[in-house]
């Protein structure tokens, strides 16, 4: 069943790779239309996740008064973050850091 | 123990689930997004697994990923391609 040789060796569980994300940069998709990457120091069965180096990219659409919605982002950075599990969308690997 | 012998033969939704193991399949969260890729693995929660995955907003495709893991509440819908 299993194919490959090193790092996807026992993933037979979803979380397990989030496990293998362990202390790698990585990209978390959140409800509402916000983004983190940051370093994944623990998670949990929750998807609870304590992130380090921690970079917030929320996208808001704004209201013109000439009728044009204008998609802007905001970016934020925080040295540690608790996300709660119920937030979390999608958690990858973080390519291009 | 009711539900012993419907396992894993197909006859039930998380015998479908482990049949597409490995197979291409689309994803659709609640949000309306879209995921395409192999599926990994499943869980109970329906969490789940994806290698190779493009991700779709609206119709068009917003990033790929090689490896995804989607919390089972966002999930709509899995189908095999």
């Amino acid at each position: 069943m299993a194919d490959n040789g090193d790092d996807g060796a026992n993933v037979s569980e979803p979380l397990d790779l989030v496990r293998l994300l362990i202390d790698e940069f990585v990209f978390v998709k959140l409800r509402g239309d916000r983004e983190l990457k940051g370093r994944l120091h623990a998670y949990d069965s929750h998807c609870n996740l304590v992130l380090g180096e921690v970079e917030e990219t929320i996208y808001v659409v704004e209201d013109e008064d000439d009728e044009t919605d204008e998609l802007k982002t905001v970016n934020r950075k925080s040295e540690m973050l608790f996300v709660r599990g119920d937030s979390v969308v999608l958690i990858s690997p973080y390519s291009g850091a | 123990m009711e539900n012993g012998t419907a396992q894993g033969d197909g006859k039930d939704p998380s015998g479908f689930l482990s049949q597409i193991i490995g197979a291409p399949v689309t994803v659709k969260l609640n949000s309306g997004v879209v995921y395409k890729g192999e599926l990994q693995s499943v869980d109970g929660y329906m969490n789940i697994a994806l290698e190779k995955t493009e991700e779709y907003v609206n119709g068009s495709k917003r990033r790929t990923y090689g490896d995804a893991f989607v919390r089972g509440n966002n999930v709509m819908y899995i189908s095999a391609d």
